[in-house]
């Protein structure tokens, strides 16, 4: 696993037991980010050459490269659209959310 | 140096431990932390003082680090790190790495004396000061990184002068001054360059300090595509250099034989959108003084 | 090493104590008049009397305390110590540590703020941070010091306090003064004190973020649970670890009396003092002469501010008519601060005495049996037909002793 999943359906919050000292375990999360997207980066994989250029370039980590082949995890990006300005083979382009 | 393998896109680990944080679209200071959290890895923990990224990434009931971390005083980042890689050797702890990321104001104001204290003791700490040139996180204030002409909310337009005055902080140079035992200078614009420097003070057994560029889209008027190729014109117009400070001397990893002119790097962004010809001028002006210094002074690629 | 005597300074019985204690990580800066403690503390660790312990040497006394902040998060026992201006610069850090529920320990010697400057006693510092989530010990000797360095890991580290403790010594009259102390075999204080777990620490296989921000719709039970267990579970504590200290090292500090406070002749006293810290073996001593004259006077002496001896102060007898608070410090324009947190308390009470506010020994200033005689004195004489008779003028009820000028007016 090379991130965290989300805790769907958070339930830590009820009752004492979780609120002694304040502490939260480390790369939990309750929620994604997809909202905030208003343009999402789509790849065209004829164009990609895997050059991982926007991998490292996503403040996110929301380029995904484990399979050998580029996706994005449209949960936690953001729409950002670096990857797609800053790849040199016009392999990303950012298209409108649909509603 | 030589004999470690050198970090590119292809080799670097999938694992991300800073993820699903709440940082703007285009945030330059998360992905300077999140690279530098993929090579420094699972065995570590992370300092974090009162800034953008303990506000978006400690988010009780939400942790987007996924290594143990802490979320400091602003002043005490160095101070507390130092405690953590004392403690964690007092308790058998072996093979850990501790580090700290914190911002312009963090590092060069406010957390100044405490990073002093810890680069002196010589802390087997890795401190990376993420620089933005202001301060983001209460909305944008001047900062003794601010660089000349920058509008913030502190250093507001007006008759008598129009954004930051000074020239910008040399914390670089202030923590070689030190005889830290390795120092660099990095960009978010220039990746490998960052992630391999990362890598370095990850093996330093001393304390080490990474000043790595990285804008805000937000803060500095630009949109959010743009983070890193801002960060990599700030580097190819000379405002900024790639650089290590080790074995008491600097070295430049990047020469360009000529700069891309200020002006463009300068008019993409809202914050400098006040500036003028005279302007441009001055810039350029501190520019060469500090390239023919370092020019004259260090190493050069 | 073994049990033995030594004549030593307050400072030296802190460090021995600290010493003994085994903190894994140590992290001062130096101030008059605590000094001598980091220099201990440092030497200790350099020649191998203290293994297994990183001396922090930091720049200033916040990052002190951030270093110990970093250390206790890590699952280390830590020890700092300041005084003062200090204090005062490394109050940011305080409710980090208390906040956390992290058990750091610290001295700190009881010294006046500037301006004007000053370098000598008073419990101006201290008060200050009341609020910082701390508990608060006050000593009057050596040996208490000593041996509340000791207890005070006990009751910082038990599960039900999880707070961290500032035991509070009189600069100079306390850190400075050499007196005989009992120092105890190491054996019997790992007997004591056994190594500090928790699982509230960052740590490599369980990692865990710490120090963190909550927004708030939770932020508040957080406070509450600090708040309960303090008020509800530290007296006990504190009691528990000092009869415990007890059997082990044959001393204790009036656990069976809670432990919070001192009740000295104050069984059918009519007039009572409030002290905290060294003035209290003076008082003690004023008090035996007046009740040998026949005089019904008490002492009432605190040893915890927090948590506040509040139910002994509420079980003192109706027949005290006027109660006394001596403070060695003053909220500006208004009253001493352990008047303040009396008054409160009594305030609780179906028949409360009257209470007057001394304040003195400012920066050092004496306080002379002659004083204590002089206040006693003044409140056995408000005392009439069985009922106290106090200054019509509320404000007369806040006096400051030993004026050289009397009031400007």
């Amino acid at each position: 696993m090379s991130r965290p999943d989300m805790i769907k359906d958070y339930q830590g919050l009820a009752g004492w037991s979780d609120v002694g000292a304040p502490v939260v375990k480390s790369g939990q999360l309750i929620e994604t980010n997809a909202g905030w997207r208003t343009l999402r980066p789509v790849i065209n994989a004829e164009k990609c050459v895997f050059c991982l250029q926007c991998y490292l370039l996503c403040p996110d980590g929301t380029l995904v490269k484990d399979s050998g082949k580029l996706e994005v995890d449209y949960d936690y990006c953001k729409g950002c659209g670096i990857c797609a300005r800053e790849c040199g083979f016009g392999a990303i382009t950012m298209e409108p959310e649909e509603d | 140096m030589s004999n470690m393998t050198i970090l590119n896109a292809r080799n670097i680990t999938n694992e991300e431990l800073f993820f699903g944080h709440k940082a703007c679209a285009g945030c330059g200071g998360s992905l300077a932390v999140r690279l530098a959290m993929k090579v420094i890895g699972r065995r570590s923990y992370v300092v974090v003082p009162a800034n953008c990224m303990s506000a978006v990434g400690f988010m009780y009931p939400a942790m987007s680090f996924g290594v143990s971390g802490l979320c400091c005083p602003f002043a005490s980042t160095a101070a507390v790190l130092s405690g953590i890689t004392q403690a964690a050797r007092q308790l058998g702890e072996e093979d850990y790495y501790v580090v700290g990321f914190a911002g312009d104001g963090g590092t060069a104001d406010i957390g100044l004396q405490a990073l002093s204290g810890a680069v002196d003791r010589n802390d087997r700490i890795i401190y990376i000061c993420y620089d933005n040139e202001a301060y983001m996180n209460t909305g944008v204030q001047e900062s003794g990184l601010s660089p000349y002409g920058t509008k913030t909310t502190t250093s507001p337009e007006g008759a008598k002068k129009h954004g930051a005055n000074p020239i910008k902080k040399n914390m670089f140079e202030i923590v070689a001054a030190h005889n830290i035992g390795y120092a660099a200078t990095a960009s978010v614009g220039y990746p490998q360059d960052y992630i391999n420097k990362v890598a370095r003070a990850k093996a330093h057994p001393g304390a080490s300090y990474i000043h790595v560029m990285a804008p805000c889209p937000t803060g500095w008027g630009a949109e959010t595509d743009v983070t890193t190729q801002l960060a990599r014109e700030a580097v190819d117009c000379g405002l900024w250099y790639l650089a290590e400070y080790e074995n008491g001397e600097f070295r430049l990893n990047k020469n360009p034989k000529e700069f891309k002119p200020v002006k463009d790097y300068l008019t993409g962004q809202g914050r400098f959108r006040r500036m003028r010809e005279q302007d441009f001028k001055i810039v350029e002006e501190q520019r060469d003084a500090m390239w023919a210094k370092i020019r004259k002074n260090w190493q050069t690629a | 090493m073994e049990a033995r005597k030594e004549f030593i300074s307050g400072n030296e019985a802190v460090a021995i104590g600290a010493m003994l204690a085994r903190p894994q990580v140590v992290s001062a800066y130096p101030i008059s008049p605590q000094t001598i403690v980091v220099e201990k503390l440092a030497e200790y660790v350099e020649s191998g009397l203290m293994k297994n312990c990183s001396y922090i040497r930091v720049e200033s006394e916040h990052s002190a305390l951030a270093a110990v902040l970093g250390a206790v998060a890590t699952g280390a026992r830590t020890f700092t110590a300041t005084s003062s201006h200090g204090l005062m610069y490394m109050a940011e850090v305080l409710p980090f540590v208390s906040g956390s529920r992290f058990p750091v320990v610290m001295m700190n010697a009881n010294r006046a703020l500037a301006v004007p400057w000053s370098i000598f006693t008073d419990q101006s510092d201290s008060m200050m941070l009341l609020n910082s989530g701390w508990l608060q010990v006050y000593v009057e000797d050596a040996q208490e010091a000593l041996d509340m360095v000791i207890q005070s890991y006990r009751i910082a580290e038990d599960p039900a306090v999880m707070s961290p403790i500032m035991i509070n010594l009189d600069g100079f009259v306390l850190t400075h003064t050499y007196e005989l102390v009992d120092i105890p075999a190491q054996a019997q204080v790992d007997k004591y004190l056994p190594p500090y777990k928790t699982g509230n620490k960052m740590s490599i296989d369980q990692p865990l973020g710490v120090c963190i921000g909550i927004t708030p719709d939770l932020n508040t039970e957080f406070r509450y649970r600090q708040h309960v267990d303090q008020l509800r579970n530290a007296p006990g504590v504190i009691a528990g670890a000092d009869r415990e200290f007890g059997e082990v090292f044959g001393r204790s500090y009036g656990s069976q009396g809670g432990g919070l406070s001192e009740k000295y002749r104050c069984e059918d006293a009519e007039v009572v003092l409030v002290t905290l810290g060294s003035i209290s073996m003076t008082a003690r001593t004023v008090v035996d002469k007046l009740r040998d004259a026949g005089r019904k006077v008490g002492l009432f002496k605190i040893r915890f501010m927090r948590p506040f001896p509040m139910q002994d102060l509420l079980s003192l007898g109706d027949q005290v008519k006027v109660l006394g608070v001596l403070d060695k410090n003053i909220s500006p324009g208004y009253e001493g601060t352990v008047f303040s947190q009396v008054n409160s308390a009594l305030s609780r009470k179906a028949n409360p005495p009257r209470t007057m506010n001394y304040v003195g020994g400012l920066a050092g200033r004496e306080i002379t049996t002659r004083s204590l005689e002089k206040i006693f004195s003044e409140m056995l004489g408000m005392i009439r037909d069985g009922k106290a008779e106090l200054p019509p003028d509320p404000n007369g009820r806040v006096k400051f002793i030993n004026m050289r000028w009397e009031d400007h007016e």
